[in-house]
Protein backbone atom coordinates (compact mmCIF):
# COMPACT_ATOMS: atom_id res chain seq x y z
CA UNK A 1 0.00 0.00 0.00
CA UNK A 2 1.80 3.24 -1.55
CA UNK A 3 -0.16 6.20 0.49
CA UNK A 4 0.95 9.89 -0.01
CA UNK A 5 2.35 10.63 3.25
CA UNK A 6 3.62 14.40 2.44
CA UNK A 7 3.16 16.92 -0.28
CA UNK A 8 5.19 16.09 -3.06
CA UNK A 9 8.78 17.03 -3.68
CA UNK A 10 11.08 16.50 -6.86
CA UNK A 11 10.94 13.12 -7.74
CA UNK A 12 13.52 10.91 -5.87
CA UNK A 13 12.45 7.21 -6.67
CA UNK A 14 13.40 5.28 -3.42
CA UNK A 15 15.07 1.85 -3.79
CA UNK A 16 12.71 -1.15 -3.81
CA UNK A 17 12.17 -4.68 -4.50
CA UNK A 18 12.45 -3.61 -8.14
CA UNK A 19 16.04 -3.06 -7.92
CA UNK A 20 16.14 -6.57 -7.26
CA UNK A 21 15.06 -7.67 -10.65
CA UNK A 22 17.90 -8.05 -13.19
CA UNK A 23 17.43 -8.12 -16.98
CA UNK A 24 18.98 -11.13 -18.25
CA UNK A 25 23.00 -11.19 -19.29
CA UNK A 26 22.84 -13.83 -22.31
CA UNK A 27 19.91 -16.35 -23.08
CA UNK A 28 20.94 -19.67 -24.13
CA UNK A 29 17.96 -21.72 -25.37
CA UNK A 30 15.21 -19.85 -23.52
CA UNK A 31 17.31 -20.04 -20.53
CA UNK A 32 17.96 -16.67 -18.73
CA UNK A 33 21.18 -16.08 -17.29
CA UNK A 34 21.15 -13.31 -14.93
CA UNK A 35 23.46 -11.85 -12.52
CA UNK A 36 22.68 -13.37 -9.23
CA UNK A 37 23.57 -16.61 -11.46
CA UNK A 38 26.68 -15.34 -12.23
CA UNK A 39 27.37 -14.61 -8.50
CA UNK A 40 26.77 -18.14 -7.63
CA UNK A 41 28.80 -19.67 -10.23
CA UNK A 42 32.07 -16.79 -9.51
CA UNK A 43 31.10 -17.70 -5.86
CA UNK A 44 31.28 -21.47 -6.23
CA UNK A 45 34.37 -21.35 -8.39
CA UNK A 46 36.48 -19.01 -5.80
CA UNK A 47 35.58 -21.26 -2.81
CA UNK A 48 36.29 -24.55 -4.51
CA UNK A 49 39.25 -22.92 -5.56
CA UNK A 50 40.62 -21.45 -2.28
CA UNK A 51 40.55 -24.72 -0.82
CA UNK A 52 41.61 -26.74 -3.65
CA UNK A 53 44.85 -24.41 -3.60
CA UNK A 54 44.87 -24.84 0.43
CA UNK A 55 44.77 -28.26 0.38
CA UNK A 56 46.64 -28.97 -3.18
CA UNK A 57 50.02 -29.15 -1.15
CA UNK A 58 50.01 -29.72 2.43
CA UNK A 59 53.22 -29.10 4.40
CA UNK A 60 53.85 -30.37 8.32
CA UNK A 61 54.65 -26.07 8.65
CA UNK A 62 51.93 -24.33 6.72
CA UNK A 63 52.98 -21.66 4.52
CA UNK A 64 50.02 -18.81 4.43
CA UNK A 65 47.65 -19.80 2.29
CA UNK A 66 47.59 -23.51 3.95
CA UNK A 67 47.08 -21.63 7.28
CA UNK A 68 44.37 -19.92 6.55
CA UNK A 69 42.35 -22.61 5.16
CA UNK A 70 43.20 -24.67 7.81
CA UNK A 71 41.97 -21.47 10.13
CA UNK A 72 38.77 -21.24 8.15
CA UNK A 73 37.85 -25.06 8.42
CA UNK A 74 38.85 -25.70 11.72
CA UNK A 75 36.92 -22.97 13.11
CA UNK A 76 33.95 -24.37 11.34
CA UNK A 77 35.03 -28.08 12.06
CA UNK A 78 35.51 -27.35 16.33
CA UNK A 79 33.54 -24.11 17.42
CA UNK A 80 30.63 -24.94 15.14
CA UNK A 81 29.85 -28.56 14.86
CA UNK A 82 31.49 -30.72 17.36
CA UNK A 83 30.35 -28.45 19.51
CA UNK A 84 26.80 -28.27 18.53
CA UNK A 85 26.70 -31.93 17.49
CA UNK A 86 29.20 -33.45 19.53
CA UNK A 87 33.11 -34.83 18.69
CA UNK A 88 31.40 -38.55 18.63
CA UNK A 89 28.48 -37.95 15.78
CA UNK A 90 29.62 -34.53 15.05
CA UNK A 91 32.38 -35.62 12.14
CA UNK A 92 30.57 -36.68 9.44
CA UNK A 93 28.66 -33.24 9.12
CA UNK A 94 31.96 -31.46 9.23
CA UNK A 95 32.17 -31.44 5.24
CA UNK A 96 28.20 -30.29 4.85
CA UNK A 97 28.38 -28.07 7.56
CA UNK A 98 31.81 -25.89 6.40
CA UNK A 99 30.50 -26.26 2.71
CA UNK A 100 27.06 -24.18 3.59
CA UNK A 101 29.14 -21.25 5.87
CA UNK A 102 31.76 -20.87 2.79
CA UNK A 103 29.28 -21.02 -0.21
CA UNK A 104 26.72 -18.69 1.74
CA UNK A 105 29.68 -16.53 3.24
CA UNK A 106 30.86 -16.04 -0.29
CA UNK A 107 27.51 -15.39 -1.88
CA UNK A 108 26.80 -12.78 0.92
CA UNK A 109 29.82 -10.86 0.71
CA UNK A 110 29.45 -10.44 -2.61
CA UNK A 111 26.85 -7.74 -1.84
CA UNK A 112 29.64 -5.41 -0.62
CA UNK A 113 32.12 -6.49 -3.51
CA UNK A 114 33.12 -3.73 -6.12
CA UNK A 115 31.31 -4.48 -9.17
CA UNK A 116 29.55 -7.61 -8.41
CA UNK A 117 27.71 -5.68 -5.95
CA UNK A 118 24.54 -8.01 -5.05
CA UNK A 119 23.92 -10.47 -2.47
CA UNK A 120 23.20 -13.40 -4.33
CA UNK A 121 21.36 -15.03 -1.09
CA UNK A 122 18.71 -11.98 -1.28
CA UNK A 123 16.97 -13.69 -4.24
CA UNK A 124 14.94 -15.93 -2.13
CA UNK A 125 15.07 -19.04 -4.11
CA UNK A 126 19.14 -19.97 -2.93
CA UNK A 127 18.66 -20.24 1.03
CA UNK A 128 15.31 -21.18 -0.08
CA UNK A 129 17.22 -24.65 -1.24
CA UNK A 130 19.67 -24.53 1.38
CA UNK A 131 17.24 -24.61 3.89
CA UNK A 132 15.11 -27.92 2.07
CA UNK A 133 18.47 -29.42 2.05
CA UNK A 134 19.34 -28.97 5.41
CA UNK A 135 15.41 -29.98 6.63
CA UNK A 136 15.92 -33.29 4.77
CA UNK A 137 19.32 -33.82 6.20
CA UNK A 138 18.15 -33.74 9.56
CA UNK A 139 14.80 -35.46 9.21
CA UNK A 140 16.52 -38.34 7.32
CA UNK A 141 19.14 -38.05 10.47
CA UNK A 142 16.42 -38.64 13.28
CA UNK A 143 14.39 -41.56 11.61
CA UNK A 144 17.76 -43.21 11.03
CA UNK A 145 18.69 -42.64 14.14
CA UNK A 146 15.67 -43.48 16.20
CA UNK A 147 12.97 -44.73 13.66
CA UNK A 148 10.28 -43.60 11.94
CA UNK A 149 7.78 -43.88 14.88
CA UNK A 150 10.20 -42.78 17.20
CA UNK A 151 11.75 -39.94 15.91
CA UNK A 152 7.82 -38.20 15.44
CA UNK A 153 7.06 -39.38 19.32
CA UNK A 154 10.43 -37.81 20.74
CA UNK A 155 9.65 -34.83 18.52
CA UNK A 156 6.07 -34.37 19.65
CA UNK A 157 5.86 -35.82 22.96
CA UNK A 158 8.88 -34.83 24.94
CA UNK A 159 8.79 -37.15 27.85
CA UNK A 160 8.04 -36.00 31.60
CA UNK A 161 4.95 -33.70 31.10
CA UNK A 162 1.49 -34.38 32.40
CA UNK A 163 -0.69 -35.25 29.78
CA UNK A 164 -3.29 -32.67 29.00
CA UNK A 165 -0.16 -30.38 28.02
CA UNK A 166 0.27 -32.77 25.06
CA UNK A 167 -2.78 -31.62 23.42
CA UNK A 168 -1.46 -28.13 23.01
CA UNK A 169 2.25 -29.06 22.46
CA UNK A 170 2.48 -31.51 19.78
CA UNK A 171 0.76 -29.70 17.23
CA UNK A 172 2.63 -26.43 18.07
CA UNK A 173 6.36 -29.04 17.92
CA UNK A 174 5.20 -30.72 15.12
CA UNK A 175 4.47 -26.85 13.23
CA UNK A 176 7.80 -25.72 14.40
CA UNK A 177 10.34 -28.52 13.40
CA UNK A 178 8.44 -28.97 10.15
CA UNK A 179 7.17 -25.75 8.94
CA UNK A 180 8.96 -23.02 10.94
CA UNK A 181 12.26 -24.01 10.99
CA UNK A 182 12.82 -24.50 7.38
CA UNK A 183 10.44 -21.23 6.43
CA UNK A 184 12.34 -19.27 8.83
CA UNK A 185 15.88 -20.24 8.08
CA UNK A 186 15.26 -19.51 4.33
CA UNK A 187 13.68 -16.34 5.07
CA UNK A 188 16.12 -15.05 7.75
CA UNK A 189 19.08 -14.95 5.58
CA UNK A 190 17.16 -13.45 2.39
CA UNK A 191 15.57 -10.85 4.21
CA UNK A 192 18.79 -9.48 5.81
CA UNK A 193 20.57 -9.33 2.76
CA UNK A 194 17.73 -7.68 1.12
CA UNK A 195 16.77 -5.27 3.58
CA UNK A 196 20.79 -4.92 3.80
CA UNK A 197 21.04 -4.49 0.14
CA UNK A 198 18.10 -1.94 0.56
CA UNK A 199 19.96 -0.08 3.30
CA UNK A 200 23.12 0.22 1.09
CA UNK A 201 21.30 1.08 -2.02
CA UNK A 202 19.39 4.50 -0.08
CA UNK A 203 22.19 5.64 1.38
CA UNK A 204 23.99 6.04 -1.71
CA UNK A 205 21.25 6.57 -4.36
CA UNK A 206 20.16 9.03 -1.68
CA UNK A 207 23.38 10.79 -1.34
CA UNK A 208 23.76 10.58 -5.06
CA UNK A 209 20.63 12.24 -5.33
CA UNK A 210 21.28 15.05 -3.01
CA UNK A 211 24.23 15.91 -4.78
CA UNK A 212 23.24 16.04 -8.18
CA UNK A 213 19.94 17.34 -8.47
CA UNK A 214 18.67 18.37 -4.74
CA UNK A 215 17.65 22.47 -4.16
CA UNK A 216 19.23 25.08 -1.33
CA UNK A 217 21.50 23.23 0.92
CA UNK A 218 20.89 19.98 0.07
CA UNK A 219 24.04 19.45 -2.20
CA UNK A 220 26.39 20.09 0.54
CA UNK A 221 24.36 17.71 2.74
CA UNK A 222 25.00 14.74 0.24
CA UNK A 223 28.19 13.61 2.12
CA UNK A 224 25.74 12.49 5.50
CA UNK A 225 24.35 9.66 2.66
CA UNK A 226 27.57 8.88 1.48
CA UNK A 227 29.07 8.99 4.93
CA UNK A 228 26.20 6.38 5.53
CA UNK A 229 27.00 4.04 2.70
CA UNK A 230 30.87 3.88 3.67
CA UNK A 231 29.72 3.37 7.17
CA UNK A 232 26.82 0.50 6.46
CA UNK A 233 29.00 -0.90 3.90
CA UNK A 234 31.59 -2.43 6.85
CA UNK A 235 28.72 -2.96 9.00
CA UNK A 236 27.06 -4.70 5.92
CA UNK A 237 30.65 -7.08 5.71
CA UNK A 238 30.03 -8.11 9.31
CA UNK A 239 26.15 -9.15 9.33
CA UNK A 240 26.77 -10.55 5.62
CA UNK A 241 29.73 -12.91 7.93
CA UNK A 242 27.27 -13.26 10.79
CA UNK A 243 24.15 -14.35 8.62
CA UNK A 244 26.33 -17.45 7.31
CA UNK A 245 27.43 -18.17 10.63
CA UNK A 246 23.69 -18.35 12.28
CA UNK A 247 22.87 -20.62 8.88
CA UNK A 248 25.20 -23.19 9.64
CA UNK A 249 25.28 -23.36 13.46
CA UNK A 250 21.41 -24.07 12.63
CA UNK A 251 21.55 -26.04 11.09
CA UNK A 252 24.01 -27.95 13.09
CA UNK A 253 21.93 -27.56 16.01
CA UNK A 254 18.77 -29.06 14.04
CA UNK A 255 21.02 -31.80 13.04
CA UNK A 256 22.25 -32.39 16.72
CA UNK A 257 18.25 -32.13 17.67
CA UNK A 258 16.87 -34.36 15.44
CA UNK A 259 20.04 -36.69 17.11
CA UNK A 260 19.04 -36.74 20.58
CA UNK A 261 16.69 -39.09 21.86
CA UNK A 262 15.34 -36.93 24.52
CA UNK A 263 15.04 -33.08 24.22
CA UNK B 1 7.43 12.82 0.24
CA UNK B 2 6.05 9.65 -0.84
CA UNK B 3 6.24 6.78 1.37
CA UNK B 4 4.85 3.37 2.39
CA UNK B 5 2.63 2.76 5.43
CA UNK B 6 3.71 -0.83 5.41
CA UNK B 7 7.27 0.14 6.65
CA UNK B 8 6.17 2.15 10.00
CA UNK B 9 4.02 -1.01 10.29
CA UNK B 10 7.12 -3.38 10.48
CA UNK B 11 9.07 -0.68 12.36
CA UNK B 12 6.36 -1.11 14.86
CA UNK B 13 6.13 -5.05 14.80
CA UNK B 14 10.07 -4.58 15.32
CA UNK B 15 10.18 -3.26 18.85
CA UNK B 16 8.82 -6.52 20.23
CA UNK B 17 11.82 -9.11 18.67
CA UNK B 18 13.91 -5.99 19.65
CA UNK B 19 13.12 -6.23 22.99
CA UNK B 20 13.72 -10.05 23.03
CA UNK B 21 17.22 -10.16 21.20
CA UNK B 22 18.31 -7.75 23.84
CA UNK B 23 16.72 -10.01 26.80
CA UNK B 24 18.51 -13.51 25.44
CA UNK B 25 22.05 -11.84 24.88
CA UNK B 26 21.91 -9.79 28.01
CA UNK B 27 21.40 -13.21 29.61
CA UNK B 28 23.61 -15.05 27.44
CA UNK B 29 26.08 -12.26 28.63
CA UNK B 30 25.24 -12.64 32.14
CA UNK B 31 25.48 -16.45 32.26
CA UNK B 32 28.79 -16.49 30.39
CA UNK B 33 30.14 -13.54 33.07
CA UNK B 34 29.30 -16.32 35.88
CA UNK B 35 30.52 -19.28 34.57
CA UNK B 36 32.86 -18.58 31.92
CA UNK B 37 33.24 -22.64 31.21
CA UNK B 38 29.90 -22.54 30.16
CA UNK B 39 30.34 -20.55 27.20
CA UNK B 40 30.02 -23.74 24.61
CA UNK B 41 26.84 -24.90 25.61
CA UNK B 42 25.46 -21.36 26.10
CA UNK B 43 26.59 -20.02 22.93
CA UNK B 44 23.92 -22.72 21.29
CA UNK B 45 21.12 -21.68 23.56
CA UNK B 46 21.46 -18.47 22.96
CA UNK B 47 21.74 -18.24 18.85
CA UNK B 48 18.77 -20.61 19.13
CA UNK B 49 16.73 -18.08 20.90
CA UNK B 50 17.81 -15.37 19.21
CA UNK B 51 17.13 -17.10 15.66
CA UNK B 52 13.30 -17.83 16.83
CA UNK B 53 12.50 -14.19 18.21
CA UNK B 54 14.48 -12.68 15.62
CA UNK B 55 12.27 -15.01 13.43
CA UNK B 56 9.09 -12.73 13.80
CA UNK B 57 10.80 -9.46 13.04
CA UNK B 58 11.77 -11.54 9.65
CA UNK B 59 8.37 -12.35 8.88
CA UNK B 60 7.27 -8.71 9.50
CA UNK B 61 9.88 -7.53 7.10
CA UNK B 62 8.80 -10.26 4.07
CA UNK B 63 5.25 -9.41 4.86
CA UNK B 64 5.84 -5.64 4.39
CA UNK B 65 6.57 -6.00 1.15
CA UNK B 66 4.60 -9.33 0.25
CA UNK B 67 1.30 -7.29 1.49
Amino acid sequence: MRTQLLAAGPGFEAPGPADFEFPPLFTVAGFEFTKPMLIVVLGTIAVAAFFYVAARNPKLIPGKLQFAGEAAYGFIRNSVVLDAIGAKNGKKFVPYIATLFFFIAALNISGIIPILQFPATSKIAIPAFLAVISWVIYNAVGIRRQGFVGYFKNMMFPPGLPWPIYILLAPLEFFSTFVIRPFTLALRLAMNMFAGHLVLLLCILGGEYMLTEGTGALPFLSWVGFLGGIVLTFFEGFIQILQAYVFALLSAIYIAGAMEAEH
Amino acid sequence: MEGNLNMVGYGLAAIGPGIGVGLIFAAYIAGVARQPEARGTLQGIAILGFALAEALAIIGIGLAFAL
